[in-house]
């Protein structure tokens, strides 16, 4: 069995939208969760978060950027071609309760993950404000999903051509100073949740730890079964090693070792590179076979 | 067959392997397997005893002295049938079951002065292989019952217990995480123990009995075991011990430390020693150290050497005596020139300022009194500490249960260390509910999986006739 690609396209330059026909994994999707995914019999077994997944239509979505050889791979597929294997729900869904007011971070490609959570924590009866951010306004995207999943939405470009001219974490740190307080007057974000790269991550931990407020990140290290029989994706949270795909893949931000969980996502630069120069060496190698017209 | 007793040769032929210089480069397999003659010739040194021991030696209860009687009369076909009736994966068996301690452990003939127990391990890998070869005939299958039992986990426990059950003519499915059959066949043992295509043809075999296996189907996440009682009749759980353990010691999650797992799911399942053709990568290291002294110690550090690190060394904190991986396979390490550092106990793993190992602080052991398991308890020697430098560290210290299935599992009793309680017929403290292998026993060998995925597979038959 392999899992139909039913629609594709390029949102923003070099990050794409993939509609996959996966009946099961669907049926059983909670925001906050992912899929470990392999195009091909030669293909490495990848982890990418479920964007949004209908049980209905038996489909989930997947959004990712274009990074290494995989990724290239995946988004030279089009609607129709196939992919060998994906397997999940795995890790463990987000927690959806009331909480009352909740403050979700998605930054660059962490748009499409926080997205769920935001749907499902609003439907759950809280007041979600949202604040997504990217470089500049031409690679942001599903603006108009995030719109209605959210009670508020707050847009950050580094560059300014879009909302706050600045980062994600100036809005959280105004939010948290200025922006929400109940009828005593006290501070009222009773929960952040943060999905992005980790020094975006990092940083909203940075600023909300002062605060007290309980803020939660979902991290993206390096797995390959995704199911805790490697320990590839081992994570450092309050001094204890952790499986992010078993354990996680949301943490106490205030817990997590960013720096290593960096280092370790920079173990295989070098091979990275290596197989993505190869490809690009058959790509071209491929294209001078072609008869020229 | 007219044989004379005193003719026969005390010793079996030895197995022709790839010379260390060659294989410590490649992957193909090392044992290189007997041919017809030495086959024949060794099975005709079988007293074919009266009282055969060697069946009770086996954890599934091959019919040893017919199958080799049979190859002693050139009749091949009938010995693979003989094999496949009691063992659905002989090839497997024959290449990686520790005959030593089972079935050749108690043979009449290695119980002589100077004399060698039949190679029955060699002898059912002949078989099996010449099967292979030729093409694999399905024997005939009973009536379908039209019950249906779920088989979870494609490692050596569910593909056992799902054959026999498919045999009895019951409709079996099977669900598999990974992306490929075979459990630690796949993922685990190198190829060049065992060839992944030998482990395709055999689980292609079980293919062809009607099981049904269902890929990338994470049981605990995709359906649950209930969920699964609702469709099936009833449930095999076959789940191992696919959990990595760790020394818990500082530095062990540096750059350039793996588990065993990891490195070895890299290599074999993912094919990482062909990258970048394959799309997988692996590190290389240029000085290994591997921890550890079972089997899946000496596998990967005989991937690390193969995969080009100059010098690789096993270290482990009892003595040679006490090294649990198999003799044979501590020997093929040592011709290999992996380096052993026996009695030596890794304290903590060092880094530099990038994250990336740069060694182990050791210290060095001795040996006092026998612990409870029977083995001589380690003990550091004070002011013994010492480096040794690495950029490639491999944790091959064990594994436990893995408790994805068990925690989605409600009324499902577990024990200490995660593993299943079931009863020696395989059954749990869940009405429907089986269970056997590694989930059950904790890490142990794939032979004693099999045997328990079989003898679960006749409590399963009785339990869905009864209901």
């Amino acid at each position: 069995m392999s899992f139909t690609i039913l629609q594709k396209r390029e949102l923003v330059p070099t990050l794409h939208q993939m509609e996959i026909n996966a009946p099961r994994v669907a049926r059983k999707a909670m925001p906050g969760q992912f899929v470990i995914l392999r195009i091909d019999e030669y293909g490495e077994r990848i982890p990418l978060t479920i964007a949004d997944f209908d049980a209905q239509a038996g489909t989930i979505t997947l959004i990712f950027q274009e990074i290494g050889k995989t990724t290239r791979q995946l988004a030279s597929l089009a609607a129709g071609d196939s992919i060998a294997d994906v397997a999940g729900p795995l890790g463990n869904p987000s927690a959806i309760e009331k909480f009352g007011t909740v403050v979700c971070v998605g930054g660059g490609v962490g748009i499409a993950p926080i997205f769920p959570i935001a749907r499902a924590l609003k439907s759950a009866g809280n007041r979600v404000i949202s604040v997504i951010g990217a470089r500049s306004a031409d690679i942001l995207f599903w603006e108009d999903r995030m719109n209605e999943a959210s009670s508020e939405l707050y847009i950050t470009t580094d560059d300014g051509t879009k909302g706050h001219h600045g980062f994600v974490t100036d809005v959280v740190q105004n939010l948290l100073e200025h922006g929400e307080h109940d009828e005593h007057g006290e501070r009222a974000i009773d929960r952040v949740i943060a999905i992005g790269p980790p020094v975006m991550m990092r940083a909203v931990a940075g600023v909300t730890k002062p605060f007290g407020v309980r803020t939660v990140v979902s991290l993206n290290p390096i797995m390959v079964d995704g199911t805790g029989m490697c320990g590839a994706c081992r994570v450092l949270v309050g001094g204890v090693t952790k499986f992010a795909c078993v354990d996680g893949p949301e943490f106490d931000a205030h817990e997590v070792d960013f720096t290593l969980l960096m280092s370790r996502l920079a173990m295989y630069l070098p091979e990275e590179k290596e197989a993505l120069d190869c490809d690009l060496r058959s790509s071209v190698g491929e294209a001078a076979a072609e008869p020229t017209v | 067959m007219n044989t004379e007793p005193e003719a026969k040769p005390k010793k079996r032929p030895e197995m022709a392997k790839q010379p260390p210089s060659a294989r410590r480069s490649n992957f193909n397999e090392v044992a290189l397997g007997y041919d017809r003659e030495e086959a024949v010739a060794e099975a005709k040194r079988c007293l074919d005893c009266k009282k055969p021991l060697c069946i009770d030696g086996c954890p599934v209860g091959v019919n040893i002295p017919l199958f080799v009687r049979q190859i002693a009369e050139e009749d091949f076909d009938a010995a693979a049938r003989t094999l496949k009736s009691t063992n659905s994966l002989p090839a497997i068996c024959g290449r990686v079951c520790p005959q030593e301690t089972q079935c050749e452990a108690v043979c009449v003939l290695g119980k002589k002065k100077d004399g060698d127990p039949i190679a029955i391990g060699g002898l059912e890998r002949f078989v099996a292989d010449y099967e292979i070869a030729k093409g694999t005939t399905i024997p005939d299958l009973p009536e379908p019952t039209g019950r249906r039992v779920a088989v979870v986990g494609a490692g050596p426990a569910g593909l056992t217990a799902a054959a026999e059950l498919a045999k009895m003519g019951h409709a079996v499915t099977i669900f598999e995480s990974l992306h490929s059959a075979g459990g630690v066949l796949v993922y685990g043992i190198p190829e060049f123990r065992l060839p992944k295509s030998i482990v395709a043809a055999e689980v292609d075999f079980i293919r062809k009995l009607g099981v049904d296996i269902c890929l990338n189907s994470v049981i605990g996440k995709i359906d649950t075991v209930d969920e699964l009682l609702g469709e099936y009749d009833a449930v095999f759980l076959g789940t191992g011990a696919g959990l990595p353990s760790f020394l818990r010691i500082d530095g062990e999650n540096l750059n350039g430390v793996y588990s065993a797992n990891e490195f070895l799911t890299r290599v074999n399942l993912m094919k990482a020693y062909l990258f970048p053709e394959f799309d997988t990568p692996i590190k290389k290291g240029s000085r290994t150290i591997v921890v550890g002294g079972g089997n899946v110690a000496m596998d990967a550090a005989r991937c690390a050497l193969r995969l080009g690190a100059g010098n690789v060394t096993i270290v482990y904190r009892r003595g040679e005596d006490e090294l649990p991986a198999r003799a044979e396979e501590v020997v093929n390490a040592k011709e290999e020139g992996i380096i052993f550092r026996l009695l030596t106990n890794p304290i903590r793993i060092l880094g530099d300022e990038n994250n990336w190992v740069t060694g182990i602080e050791c210290i060095n052991m001795e040996l006092c009194e026998p612990d409870e398991s029977g083995r001589c308890r380690p003990e550091p020697v004070p002011e013994t500490e010492h480096t040794i430098p690495a950029d490639l560290v491999i944790i091959a210290i064990g594994t436990s249960p893995n408790p994805l299935v068990t925690i989605a599992t409600p009324g499902l009793e577990t024990a200490r260390y995660g593993t299943i309680v079931a009863d020696e017929a395989g059954a749990t403290s869940k009405p429907g509910v089986f269970a056997g292998g590694d989930i059950v026993t904790g890490s142990a060998t794939v032979i004693s999986a099999m045997g328990a995925g079989k003898v679960a597979s006749r409590a399963i038959d009785e339990y869905i006739r009864r209901i």
